[in-house]
């Protein structure tokens, strides 16, 4: 492990300062979100949210339980189409395009905005079916095409060196962290231009949870990122941008730094100051 | 204190350990005793017994000789055998009856007739009786006296049994080019000539019987026709070669009797057979069971057609039911908006679980074999009218009445796994842009698939050994031929079938010598049990080897 690694993870201000410096480039916008309602059934979930995710930075979403931010974040891919009974209100654009817009192709919205989820899913298939599926899905069966694909993303999701010889193993034969970087490879490996991340250390111990914070760190060089997290430290450590929720409202975004040490609202600084939450 | 001691023995749970565990070892002894009792019976059967010559003094006190192989024993106490009109002594307490099978039903009239122990004066186990198995009129016991070729005397005395033996290989083999030739190519031919005909009556139909084509028929009748000639040439000779022999016994009372060779399947003498002998044997009349069709009112020879049938069915079964469950409960558990209607679907699909089966089999007969069967045969095949092709009872029909028939268990065990399956690998595929119908296929169905297999299993045991339903839609007593062979479309899914559960009501019930039958119902019973066996351990094999492969669902 490199120094610089060390100091990373080590205590939150350096890379807090780190960030800051990155954040002075100006910021193209690359998914706004405009007023957004959502309900389940009767119950308003989310209140009239309103916000801009740069291109190429981690955002992350912070707050406490049950506050709206994995519903928001799953608003993003459509996830929630899911679910039944649920009512969008307002509008989502991803490259200034409504993603609620009726024309909108939920499949191939998805192929650009990947996901990963809480606890590792991987599928009962191949290490390499695995991360090859999203391929398959397209109708490319090209072995060539698949492999270089494959290699490609495992190197992105730096997994290739501890899989390159165990590739047709079943990927639940893996470990838990391992296996949370193969689905990031699985959906690295469509290229999509967002990358969401649903608490994706959450379940994972804390070496494991090193090795994804390293890779977020990778990752913002070619996607958007957006990622929840109940742990303030981790959204410190990695993101560029941090939103508070609270009571399925926004609260407060601004770049880390600014929301970390000089919050503006009042609730911000309570949760972050761990007087609630 | 007694009493309390009772009372914390009963809180300590114990008795109703001890209740469960007497439960289960009821269940168990049961289990084991039904096949028990199935495999003594039924495996015992083919070992050759000693061949008894008893002295025996009838009813009006001459002495006869009587010879046959003890078969059973009834031990009957005094005073109900007084009530049924035996004389008894009255020092004696029970009556004792044997049941001897003494064959001969050409002289005698019955190859079973039961004696009694007190009037046995003596009996002996001499050598030189023998046993002749032949395709009519049941066995023969007695002794041989001579062989004869062409009438006249080859071989007497001690040289007539093996000069026997040999000549009975010789004109088994020719009685199996025989059959061989009946069965397959002039099978063949008959089955091309009636396809010719058809195809002549299709034109006439149709109105396109030209001069052309008359020809060509004409032509290709008078082909079949010269093979046919050709064949009964061949088979001519091959008659006249096995009539040419034929042996000469004596019974128990002294009567001669000259049996063909053509009608014998094989000839032992049990006295003087040692054990590798009679393990030969054994294995021999194994083997005849196994892959021989049935002879003589299917009390004799083997149940290889019922077996195949058997088979056959469950697989035409297991490929009709699966798609249809399988779709069925897709549609239920993934597409279909869970409401009041998809409820009471799912109650009237487990209701149609409970149904009685022969009510399948009047539905079956109505819908399918009538409605269905007629209306195909009125499109599709007017030329073979007036008789019926797919509107008679017919493997097709029994498969798709059993496929009806164990869908809701294929419905409910699918539907049982499809839920089982976390929600986060649907999502982890939709995540990837794929559409719902590619996450169902590539993702949740494989998952999905051994709890499709569990289903499968339950249908297939419980299939295999409906019997009611088939008696109304296909399964017949004695079919003529397989539902599969060598003729063009080679499955032919119209024809009737035997099935081994049906076999063992026949042969058991409705055989007219149900002595002669008793022990083959419990040799079919215990077939019947091993091909359930078989196939649904066929089947769980498949199930833990794709369990092994989608274990996620146990993490």
């Amino acid at each position: 492990m490199t120094a610089q690694q060390v100091r990373t993870h080590s205590i939150d201000m350096s890379s807090v300062l780190r960030t800051q410096k990155k954040n002075e480039e100006p910021n193209e916008v690359c998914i706004k979100v405009e007023n957004l309602n959502l309900f389940y059934g009767e119950k308003q979930a989310l209140h009239g949210v309103n916000m801009e995710m740069p291109k190429k930075k981690v955002t992350a979403y912070i707050g406490p339980s049950g506050c709206g931010k994995s519903t928001l974040l799953r608003c993003i891919n459509r996830m929630n189409d899911l679910v039944d009974n649920v009512t969008i209100e307002g509008s989502i654009l991803l490259d200034n395009e409504n993603i609620y817009d009726k024309s909108v192709n939920v499949a191939a919205l998805r192929r650009r905005v990947g996901m990963v989820f809480q606890k590792p899913n991987p599928f009962p298939k191949s290490i390499f079916e695995n991360v090859a599926y999203g391929l398959r899905i397209q109708g490319v069966n090209d072995k060539r095409i698949l492999e270089e694909t494959v290699e490609r993303a495992l190197r992105g999701a730096a997994l290739w060196d501890e899989m390159k010889d165990r590739l047709n193993d079943n990927a639940l034969g893996i470990s838990g962290g391992q296996q949370q970087r193969l689905v990031i490879a699985r959906a690295i490996a469509i290229e999509p231009e967002v990358l969401l991340l649903d608490e994706p250390a959450s379940a994972l111990d804390p070496i494991s949870t090193l090795k994804i914070e390293e890779l977020i760190n990778e990752l913002k060089e070619k996607y958007t990122i957006v990622i929840v997290t109940h742990n303030m430290q981790q959204a410190a450590r990695v993101s560029d941008y941090t939103a508070f929720m609270y009571m399925g409202e926004l609260i407060e975004i601004g770049t880390t730094s600014e929301l970390f040490t000089n919050p503006r609202k009042k609730q911000t600084e309570d949760y972050i100051t761990g007087r609630y939450g | 204190m007694k009493n309390l001691m009772i009372k914390t023995w009963f809180k300590s749970g114990t008795p109703w350990v001890w209740l469960n565990a007497a439960a289960v070892s009821a269940c168990l002894i049961m289990v084991v005793g039904v096949l028990g009792l199935i495999v003594i019976r039924g495996v015992g059967h083919f070992w050759p017994s000693p061949v008894v010559q008893f002295s025996y003094q009838e009813k009006d006190g001459q002495i006869q000789t009587l010879i046959g192989e003890h078969v059973d024993t009834s031990i009957t106490p005094a005073a109900m055998a007084k009530s049924t009109g035996h004389i008894m002594a009255d020092n004696e307490e029970t009556l004792v009856q044997y049941l001897i099978k003494s064959g001969n039903r050409d002289i005698t009239g019955t190859d079973f007739r039961w004696i009694l122990k007190r009037n046995i004066q003596q009996q002996q186990v001499p050598d030189d009786l023998m046993v002749v198995e032949r395709r009519e009129w049941g066995n023969f016991y007695g002794h041989l006296v001579a062989v004869k070729e062409n009438g006249k005397i080859v071989a007497q005395g001690a040289d007539a049994f093996p000069a026997a033996q040999t000549r009975i290989a010789q004109a088994l083999a020719v009685f199996k080019d025989i059959a061989h030739l009946e069965k397959k190519q002039v099978g063949a031919v008959n089955y091309s000539l009636e396809q010719l005909r058809l195809e002549q009556k299709k034109l006439q139909l149709e109105n396109r019987w030209d001069a052309a084509a008359e020809q060509r028929v004409a032509a290709e009748k008078a082909e079949l026709e010269v093979a046919y000639k050709a064949y009964q040439s061949q088979l001519s000779g091959l008659y006249q070669q096995i009539r040419k022999d034929s042996l000469v016994a004596k019974t128990e009372n002294g009567t001669e009797l000259e049996i063909p060779l053509s009608k014998i399947v094989r000839i032992f003498q049990p006295n003087t057979m040692n054990l590798f002998n009679k393990l030969g044997h054994y294995g021999g009349k194994l083997v005849e069971f196994l892959a021989d069709d049935p002879r003589e009112a299917n009390t004799e020879g083997g149940i290889f057609p019922a077996i195949f049938g058997t088979v056959m069915m469950v697989i035409m079964m297991s490929i009709i039911v699966t798609p249809f469950g399988v779709i069925a409960a897709v549609y239920l558990r993934e597409y279909a908006k869970q409401g009041f209607l998809t409820r009471l679907i799912r109650i009237a699909v487990n209701n149609l679980a409970g149904v009685p089966s022969i009510v399948y089999g009047v539905f079956g007969l109505g819908f399918f074999v009538y409605i269905l069967g007629g209306n195909i045969d009125q499109l599709f095949f007017p030329e073979s009218a007036p008789a019926p092709v797919y509107g008679t009872p017919g493997l097709l029909w029994a498969s798709i009445t059993l496929a009806l028939l164990t869908l809701p268990v294929v419905i409910v065990s699918t539907e049982e796994g499809l839920a089982r399956i976390p929600k986060s690998m649907r999502e982890g595929s939709l995540a990837l842009g794929a559409t719902k119908l590619e996450t169902l296929w590539l993702t949740v169905l494989p998952m999905a698939s051994p709890a499709m297999m569990t289903g499968l299993i339950l249908a297939v045991a419980r299939a295999a050994g409906e019997v009611a339903p088939l008696m109304l839609v296909g399964v017949v007593k004695l079919a003529p031929t397989l539902p599969l062979d060598g003729n063009y479309p080679f499955l032919h899914l119209d024809r009737k079938f035997m099935h081994l559960g049906f076999h063992i009501y026949d042969v058991g019930f409705q055989s007219p010598n149900v002595e002669a039958a008793r022990p083959l119902v419990y040799a079919t019973a215990l077939l019947l049990v091993l091909v359930i066996v078989g196939l649904n351990l066929a089947a769980i094999i498949i199930r833990n080897n794709l369990r092994e492969k989608y274990r996620a669902l146990e993490g």
